[in-house]
């Protein structure tokens, strides 16, 4: 009988990074080595463990990396608990790649880029960033804005400092929500952030983060003078299958499995308001 | 066409049981029909249609799909599918056989979902064209024609004999397999039947039922009525309809830890439950209103939204003769209809 894409492959957790509080990223490598499968930046795999539960999460490193695959993982139910509290050399199960890709190959190509992106939010984008950084020349500007409720809540914040802010052509601007002792960035909500420094409206950006943090984003662009045929977003409904037949994801007639995770606004715009 | 007497009923079914495992709907203790193994003395019923849809026979209400076994940090996957067995389902209806293909646009599109092809490949559909479709019926709503149902082959009846003919390769090996019983026979008492039939089938009172307001053109209407609130108020949300339906095919994904290994089960879901999509983050369906009015859109709007046009209802009427409040897809289709 052929392969079904619910029948898992092993994957194999070979490190296990603290990002924040609440935030923990494990990278995932087949039990023989290398990756478990290719992916594109913005799409998405299964990850269980079995009789825990299996749930969709997004691949946070970019395909460009040719040695494993990163998730970031917010603590915040019985599956993402257990995954917190195991040991690296831990097995997994892991299906996918599922669900479509920001277009980095097509309509992102050569454009000046945006990325805008609240706390856990940065996961999906930094697949695309780092595949930016690893294409540069294939992209104009580079701009990141990214804020979280404190200091401690940054996930990647290593390698923003270490890799991101040394790239002389990537421009990153950090925000928190509230002042704290040891930090002498910007301190504010993202979307007014965006709005004090007005990026160039030519611009394409890139936004993910919680719902409340994206809507005010969004309007915040539209006031700057950003359309809504500029905005990528990706989403997040709850999925079973991963492949548009279970049936619990869909806005409207899309499945954000299958037709998503990414969406520009304006297709959005045009799906019922379910999400 | 070839025909084989009513009274010789038992014999074909005796003889197609020989090749492979036949299904024919039987009445149960309770009354309600249901498709059941054939042998020596399970007997046609008379019921006009199984009290649940045959989606059974492909999309189990419960199916095993993978097990692991876990040791220390180390999982093993072991693929459990196995080859189906060629069987026969005997008596289907019109309705519910136009519902293998919205099953089939779903669970045959890719990727393949090799557990329900397995069971399609090796099932032969053998229909039942309708002779007293009921006050609940409505399958002519969705353009389907009870006294002409599809399938590999189908069979009519005019109250003496059973008439019967193969549309695929699959209902040619059937008949083959019983041709030893089968003779030709003149039609016209049969087309007589049919006549009549139709007759009833416009006279019913879902007859004129009309789709014109919906379908995937109407999305952000139909969405935003404000009946929604209304209709759904009394509902539930106890999936009875959900069951019953031989076009609903969400499915969940469970594990069983039997304390040998873990089973990783395939389930039968309805977006009519609260925690369908319930998230560690919220649920953007918070009230009954918000699952109520999926279960209505995905047939009526969203599916042929996907589906060039074609409606996800067959118009079999179970949800009608079902639901526990007596609210279902007519009334609604009723209550949202612009006229």
């Amino acid at each position: 009988m052929n392969n079904d894409t619910l029948i898992p492959h092993i994957g194999v957790v070979t490190d296990i990074r603290i990002d924040t509080p609440d935030v923990k990223t494990f990278r995932v490598v087949s039990p023989e080595g290398g990756k478990v499968f290719e992916h594109m930046p913005g799409q998405c795999a299964m990850l269980s463990i079995p009789g825990v539960g299996e749930a969709m999460f997004s691949i946070t490193s970019s395909p460009t990396n040719k040695e494993y695959m990163e998730f970031s993982i917010k603590k915040c139910g019985c599956l993402t608990n257990w995954l917190h509290m195991m040991d690296v050399g831990q097995q997994i199960t892991i299906r996918g790649p599922y669900g479509n890709a920001f277009p980095v190959e097509t309509e992102l190509k050569g454009k000046d880029l945006l990325f805008i992106a609240g706390g856990i939010g940065l996961a999906p984008l930094r697949s695309v960033i780092n595949y930016v950084r690893d294409n540069r020349a294939n992209y104009g500007d580079v701009q990141i804005v990214y804020g979280s409720r404190s200091k401690q809540d940054l996930v990647d914040y290593d390698e923003i400092l270490n890799e991101w802010m040394k790239d002389d052509n990537v421009d990153v601007n950090l925000t928190i929500d509230n002042p704290q002792n040891d930090w002498d960035g910007h301190v504010g909500f993202v979307p007014n952030f965006v709005k004090e420094l007005a990026p160039s409206t030519n611009k394409t950006v890139l936004v993910c983060g919680p719902p409340i943090m994206i809507k005010f984003t969004l309007n915040a662009l539209k006031e700057i003078g950003f359309t809504e045929t500029q905005v990528y977003t990706t989403m997040e409904l709850r999925m079973k299958c991963g492949v548009g037949k279970c049936g619990r994801c869909n806005i409207g007639n899309k499945y954000v499995c299958k037709d998503g995770p990414v969406f520009r606004y304006d297709e959005l715009g045009e799906l019922p308001d379910e999400y | 066409m070839l025909k084989i007497s009513l009274e010789k009923l038992d014999d074909l079914f005796a003889l197609a049981a020989q090749k492979q495992t036949l299904y024919i709907p039987a009445d149960r203790k309770d009354g309600g029909a249901e498709f059941t193994k054939w042998e020596n003395g399970i007997k046609l019923s008379n019921a006009l249609n199984t009290v649940r849809s045959a989606k059974d026979f492909f999309f189990p209400q419960t199916e095993n799909l993978v097990d692991f076994k876990m040791e220390g940090k180390n999982i093993e996957v072991i693929d459990i599918r196995e080859e189906s067995e060629d069987f026969v389902i005997f008596g289907v209806r019109a309705c519910d056989a136009e519902s293998f293909k919205i099953l089939d646009s779903v669970y045959l599109s890719d990727p393949v979902d090799s557990y329900y092809k397995n069971r399609r490949d090796h099932a032969t559909v053998v229909t039942m064209a309708c002779n007293r479709p009921s006050e609940t019926c409505f399958c002519s709503a969705f353009g389907i024609d009870a006294t002409a149902p599809d399938g590999d082959a189908a069979c009519y009846s005019d109250g003496k004999n059973l008439f019967i003919e193969a549309f695929t390769d699959k209902g040619k090996a059937f008949v083959d397999s019983v041709t030893s019983l089968l003779e030709e026979g003149d039609t016209a008492e049969l087309e007589a039947v049919q006549a009549k039939t139709k007759e009833i089938l416009s006279q019913l009172p879902l007859a004129n039922l009309s789709t014109d307001s919906f379908g995937g053109d109407k999305l952000n209407e139909l969405f935003n009525s404000e009946k929604w609130s209304e209709l759904s108020e009394s509902c539930l949300a106890c999936g009875t309809c959900t069951f019953v339906c031989p076009t609903c095919q969400c499915y969940d994904i469970k594990d069983f830890n039997t304390g040998h290994g873990i089973k990783r089960f395939r389930c039968w879901d309805s977006c009519m439950y609260s925690d369908f999509t319930k998230m560690a983050h919220g649920n953007p369906r918070l009230t009954q209103v918000e699952r109520f009015r999926q279960r209505f859109m995905h047939k009526l709007v969203y599916y042929p939204a996907n589906n060039n046009g074609k409606f996800g209802c067959v118009g079999c009427g179970r949800c009608l003769s079902k639901c526990p409040i007596s609210m279902n897809i007519v009334k609604v289709m009723k209550a949202l209809e612009v006229k």
